[in-house]
């Protein structure tokens, strides 16, 4: 089979439940060896969209192929190219982290001794070799999820979905997630990858895909989704409301935003060099002293709550 | 990667009788692992055995067949109500694995979905054997004297194989249909009961009423029930062996397709 640069490739995808349509018509494709992040907030289609990527759950129209195979009419043969973990995914809880591994080495075809050396591999570089002989009822969180993993890379497929695979983990469980993915990366897997956190589409992701209301309203690398937002910005922050007044006026019409409260005002930069230099020169010609300075970057949460319907998203975050 | 990896490349038919085989050792080590219901599969039968060979057995004994005790009489009724009851943890074993998601994982594998299905039923009636054996000394200790020969025993292992395979089944429908554990626990309840108490497993169906008595006497416990009893006591079996049989083949005949069918239509939507 001659093998396409893409590893997944989506195509007007639909799917309703009832009379609620979830997906309204989802494109995408990604590059093998690369991931692609699909960011949105709750109920916007994400974990359908992989549970059909998947083969759990059959789409209403489009087409999915998945290392060339249609996921409709050859999901026995998408099943031995992909591994699936996160949300939807579980561990075997009353056997033990080399039985879950092993078993489910075996029902990926591995021959018995082929499932144990590559469990023992696994355990290894997981870190779960002292934990390997517990039940996996007795992890924690993060041990459970690093379990899940290794389990869904039991057979090394090709391709890997995870789906949220570092929501509910304390901070250090998901730094250690994501250098576990990281190095994922390095050996040349496809990734996709859901996500709540833009931090980590940000930190991970080759491709981002920003999904609301079952459609694609975004797509590009971190850089480019914060670039449709805004510009960096220059915050200058000084001693006194009187300071504050003079850097205003001079400044003048550059000034993008300003905080009398904090004596604060922004100036947005296009090209950090000239503009910043700028500033500061005018500044120091009026012999305005600066307390304190910064450069913001606009975040993917500012791309975020932009692009997606804000009201949904200030709710979600009330709850 | 430093391991690599060998797959196996065989018959589709011998795959499947390999995942079969890994769900079987899964559900078995499940049953072994879950030390509180293993323990109320052992005591419970018994306090059933005890209660009613010593709550019921001097009123009842009036009316068996002189010559029969009534720890005699009971043993075969005792151990298909623990079979039957057993059975439900099929049931709860196939609710809890839908609830937790594990099978989204099984169904993500190239595997038969199937098998996890053949897993539970399978090593239910492992721990039913263990259970009836476990009874079967219990009530050697108060009392029970069998009279069946070696050939009548492997009747009643095979009858009570086929029994419990049946009833297995069943629940597996039950346990896919229950909408939580709970639900599997009072629907096994109000099928099971009746079924087990309205038979002739603890009294001889003679005694009662006509419409109970009717249905006692043409439903499959009571069939299995008989069949058993009499090869214990050295009775002529009668009708009641190929009754059981049929009876137990009959329900595996529906249960098998339509539990497989919900299983699958369960779980790809």
């Amino acid at each position: 089979m001659a093998q396409s640069t893409y590893a997944i490739e989506v195509n007007n995808l639909t799917k309703s439940f009832g009379k609620t349509d979830v997906l309204k018509g989802i494109d995408l494709k990604v590059k093998r060896g690369t991931m692609l992040a699909l960011l949105g907030p709750n109920g916007a289609g994400k974990t359908t969209t992989v549970r059909i990527l998947s083969t759990l759950l059959k789409q209403d129209g489009g087409s999915v192929s998945v290392e060339g195979y249609d996921v409709k009419t050859e999901a026995d043969k998408v099943r031995t190219v992909i591994g699936l973990t996160g949300q939807s995914a579980a561990v075997d809880e009353l056997l033990t982290g080399r039985e879950n591994l092993v078993m489910m080495g075996r029902l990926y075809r591995l021959t018995p001794e082929s499932a144990k050396e590559r469990a023992d591999e696994l355990l290894e570089d997981f870190d779960l070799v002292k934990a390997a002989d517990r039940t996996a009822k007795t992890y924690s969180g993060g041990m459970r999820r690093r379990l899940d993993l290794a389990v869904s890379l039991i057979a090394s497929p090709p391709i890997i979905f995870l789906d949220e695979p570092t929501t509910g983990l304390d901070p250090r469980s998901r730094l250690v997630m994501w250098g576990i993915i990281k190095r994922l990366m390095a050996q040349g897997t496809t990734i996709l990858l859901t996500t709540q956190y833009l931090d980590e589409a940000d930190q991970l992701a080759d491709q981002i895909i920003v999904i609301d209301g079952g459609k694609v309203i975004a797509e590009g690398t971190a850089a480019e989704l914060k670039s449709k937002v805004g510009n960096d910005r220059l915050e200058l922050t000084f001693k006194s409301s009187e300071i504050f007044a003079d850097a205003l006026q001079t400044i003048g019409n550059n000034v993008a935003d300003s905080d009398a409260e904090n004596n604060t005002v922004s100036v947005n930069i296009k090209d950090t060099d000239r503009d910043v230099r700028e500033t500061l020169d005018l500044l120091k010609k009026e012999n305005i002293h600066i307390t304190s300075m910064a450069i913001h970057k606009p975040t993917l949460d500012d791309v975020f709550l932009t692009l997606t319907d804000k009201k949904q998203t200030v709710q979600k975050e009330s709850k | 990667m430093a391991v690599e990896l060998v797959f196996q490349n065989k018959p589709k038919v011998i795959m499947r009788f390999i995942d079969s085989w890994l769900m079987i050792k899964r559900s078995s080590l499940h049953i072994i692992r879950n030390t509180d219901q293993l323990l109320g599969a052992f005591f419970q039968p018994i306090m059933f055995l005890v209660l009613f060979a010593s709550v019921f057995g001097p009123s009842i004994s009036k009316a068996l067949p002189s010559g029969v005790s009534y720890i005699n009489f009971l043993m075969a009724g005792i151990i298909v109500q623990t079979v039957a009851f057993g059975s439900t943890t099929t049931a709860i074993a196939v609710c809890t694995d839908l609830q937790k998601g594990i099978v989204d994982r099984f169904r993500s594998l190239p595997m038969s979905n199937l098998a996890v299905l053949n897993g539970h039923v399978i090593s239910d009636i492992f721990r039913n054997a263990i259970s009836t054996s476990v009874m079967l000394l219990a009530g050697l200790a108060i009392g029970f004297r069998p009279h069946a020969s070696g050939f009548e025993w492997l009747q009643i292992v095979g009858i009570l194989l086929l029994f419990t395979f049946a009833f297995s089944w069943l629940s597996a429908i039950v346990g896919v249909i229950a909408k939580s554990v709970e639900a599997v626990q009072w629907l096994t309840f109000v099928i099971i009961f009746p079924l087990t108490f309205a038979s002739s497993a603890f009294t001889p169906t003679a005694g009662m009423g006509r419409y109970l008595k009717a249905f006692a006497e043409n439903q499959p416990i009571t069939q299995v029930v008989n069949a058993v009893r009499a090869l214990i006591l050295g009775d002529p079996i009668g009708n009641h062996g190929w009754l059981a049989v049929v009876w137990s083949l009959a329900i595996l005949a529906v249960a098998v397709p339509v539990a497989s069918h919900l299983f699958r239509n369960k779980t790809s939507s």
